[in-house]
């Protein structure tokens, strides 16, 4: 079955598409840029690199924008898998939602009026489990965004490895954050993963942050050799 | 052992993570130890060491497991504790003689239990996820134990303990799967 993959350029999408990859046919990524940083339903920090990740991948991207206004947004994300299924002729659409009802739902939605499966392979995942295996499959993600108590600034970039992935546990029983981010305290970005043939080299980046919220904005990154 | 059936259109396809991982996992919780089985490779004998079976649930354009409907014949002769979630419900549905007409939900939509139930307690009203294309009309003789403003939500068997659910429980309803185990314990 030909598929495209919902990218926003984070751990969820990327580990999804390599869930699906291992499966069915990954015919495209597609990528839904906001300009509303508090969008509900897209990922916004640093989706610009989602083509340079694309690149890496080797995977053709379709790509929308939109203003990220609550629920006009859907008509955009809709009108970008249309775009997917007429020029890929994709059959299904795969999601990296965890637990979020809100995202899954209103995908389900747009697929079931286009014709098209839907697949969110990593739904209500062990939360613990799939950190460790995403660390322990070879992906490279970074911090990109923070929006929650205790996270201090220096989580802005940072990689998340087993280190960090023990400091995140702390805080989910201190502060009572999802260990995954789903909650919305923090994004990431994929710098690289078994499915690309190269990785993500930031050249340029630099920080905002002021009480527990944050992004780290990418300015400048290229394409390596793994 | 929870044995848990996977209804979905081929074995180990990308739905098996989302249908009955989740349900796998609140099995687990329970302490109970589960296997899982394709429904294309369940039988009688398949289902011998089981003391309760789990039909989990299918993606929205999955109904390949209804265009079978000689799979389910061994469900009648099972023996144990039976619990259909959304397709596992439909399944049910159809090897019992019920019937299936076409009706989506998705998302959350409020559940009322209108019969005192093993699974679902006494009559309340509680926001339970959805996430299917067709609803039952449930076998001649069953017990309808909760509606929605749509469709049968949950039904029972009129005398062994074989419920179905059209709702997700393994989604904000895990107590429901846990119940279920309760009993097969029982």
């Amino acid at each position: 079955m030909k598929l495209g993959v919902l990218c926003s350029g984070g751990k969820d999408s990327w580990f999804a598409c390599h869930l699906a990859m291992q499966k069915e046919t990954v015919s495209c990524l597609i990528s839904v840029r906001s300009r509303n940083e508090a969008s509900y339903m897209f990922h916004t920090p640093d989706i610009h690199l989602v083509p340079l990740q694309a690149e890496a991948a080797g995977l053709p991207l379709v790509s929308v924008e939109t203003e990220g206004i609550e629920e006009v947004e859907l008509s955009d994300l809709s009108r970008a898998i249309a775009l997917a299924a007429e020029q890929y002729g994709i059959e299904g659409v795969v999601t990296g939602a965890l637990m979020s009802v809100y995202q899954a739902s209103r995908v389900q939605r747009i697929c079931r009026d286009l014709g098209l499966w839907c697949f969110n392979p990593l739904w209500y995942v062990d939360p613990e489990l799939y950190m460790k295996e995403l660390i322990s499959s070879g992906f490279t993600a970074i911090i990109t965004g923070v929006f929650a108590a205790p996270f201090p600034e220096n989580w802005l970039g940072r990689e998340i490895d087993a280190r960090a992935l023990s400091d995140l546990q702390q805080y989910a029983r201190s502060h009572r954050i999802t260990l995954t981010g789903e909650g919305g305290e923090y994004e990431t970005l994929v710098l690289d993963c078994p499915l690309f043939k190269k990785r993500i080299a930031i050249l340029e980046s630099e920080k905002e942050y002021a009480n527990h919220r944050g992004f780290f904005r990418v300015k400048k990154a290229v394409l390596e050799e793994k | 052992m929870i044995l848990l059936i996977d209804l979905s259109w081929k074995p180990n396809s990308l739905s098996r993570d989302e249908f009955v991982g989740p349900v796998a996992r609140i099995v687990s919780r329970t302490g109970e130890v589960w296997n899982e089985l394709h429904f294309s490779a369940a039988d009688t004998a398949g289902i011998r060491d089981a003391r309760g079976i789990i039909l989990c649930g299918t993606a929205l354009r999955d109904n390949c497991f209804a265009e079978q409907p000689g799979d389910f014949a061994w469900l009648k002769d099972a023996g144990v504790p039976v619990l259909g979630i959304c397709a596992g419900m439909q399944a049910l549905c159809i090897a019992y003689g019920g019937t299936l007409r076409e009706e989506c939900e998705i998302g959350m939509t409020t559940v009322r239990v209108c019969e005192p139930d093993p699974l679902l307690g006494e009559p309340h009203s509680f926001d339970a996820y959805e996430l299917h294309s067709f609803a039952c009309d449930p076998p001649p003789g069953w017990t309808v134990t909760a509606i929605s403003d749509r469709c049968v939500q949950a039904i029972r068997h009129p005398d062994r303990p074989v419920f179905g659910v059209m709702f997700h429980p393994e989604v904000r309803n895990d107590c429901v799967v846990e119940r279920f185990c309760d009993l097969c314990r029982k």
